[in-house]
């Protein structure tokens, strides 16, 4: 039973959970102060990386075929770029 | 010689789940993807009616929601583990804690919309709390629906087991997918509609 828990997913779940508690760290204020503008961009730029997380390890695209995995990471880079893009002058 | 490590570690490639499933994740994928961009660059428009109005929401209850979906996702991988260990009954056992995360997020979105509409924060309110309504609102859909899965895939499962069958591996693996993607979604939602600043 042990074993079974003791994944790789329980370590993904612990990076997961941390990396949006630090997500909430720079969405009040931390690092950057009143420069909210790149305490979003780092919101943004974690909230995509979660999802590369999600992706690969609990969608088990990193076995996946190629083709398969490329259109999900593609996905995730031109989301994250698109909205970088259009968050940018609008701050 | 071949170690056991090295043929764990170099897997064969493998798609989870039928292919007809991951046509249809990465359709609903980029329509939210489209949902993504049109909030962001109606926000470039208006910054300060946005952002003051972003004041209103409970981010606190935004990211217990995401803490939730995270741990539903743990069950979710850890009920298909099982299942591949043939542990049917620990697989379904796992299945029913994700559907209680679920059921927690579910929870607490009708609490976070009950709070703002007693604060009279409707969706005719203005262009931020229209986006907000809409967009959580067709993610809850996709949260119920979830649900759902899960609850068949518990059903089946168990019947399965009464016939001395085992699940349909690849049915489970669908679902689980599924499901990973309403986490992926909330994850980007909690980033824009309740972070971006």
């Amino acid at each position: 039973m042990a074993r079974l828990f003791l994944h790789r997913a329980t370590a993904m779940w612990l990076l997961l959970v941390s990396a949006t508690a630090l997500s909430w760290e720079f969405g009040h204020g931390f690092g950057f102060g009143a420069q909210h503008r790149y305490a979003t961009v780092m919101v943004m730029i974690i909230a995509f990386v979660k999802v590369r997380i999600v992706f690969l390890e609990f969608m088990e695209l990193r076995h996946a075929p190629a083709p398969l995995r490329l259109a999900f990471e593609a996905w995730a880079m031109i989301v994250c770029a698109c909205l970088l893009f259009l968050y940018w002058p609008g701050v | 010689m071949i170690r056991a490590t090295d043929t764990a570690v170099r897997r064969p490639p493998h798609v989870p789940g039928e292919a007809g499933v991951w046509v249809f994740i990465m359709g609903d994928m980029w329509v939210f993807a489209l949902f993504f961009t049109t909030f962001i660059y109606y926000r470039a428009q208006d910054v300060a009616l946005y952002t003051s109005a972003q004041q209103h929401l409970n981010q606190s209850l935004g990211a217990f929601n995401t803490f939730l979906l995270l741990t539903s996702s743990w069950f979710v991988i850890h009920a298909v583990e099982a299942a591949r260990a043939a542990r049917a009954a620990l697989s379904r056992r796992l299945l029913l804690g994700a559907l209680l995360c679920g059921a927690g997020f579910v929870a607490v979105k009708y609490f976070e919309y009950s709070e703002k509409i007693h604060a009279g924060l409707t969706i005719a309110s203005n262009e931020f709390f229209m986006f907000y309504y809409v967009l959580t609102g067709i993610h809850l859909l996709h949260v119920a629906i979830g649900m759902l899965v899960l609850v068949y895939l518990w059903q089946a499962s168990r019947s399965a087991s009464r016939n001395g069958a085992e699940l349909d591996i690849s049915l489970l693996e669908g679902g689980a997918s599924f499901w990973h993607m309403v986490d992926i979604l909330w994850i980007v939602l909690f980033a824009l509609i309740y972070m971006t600043r």
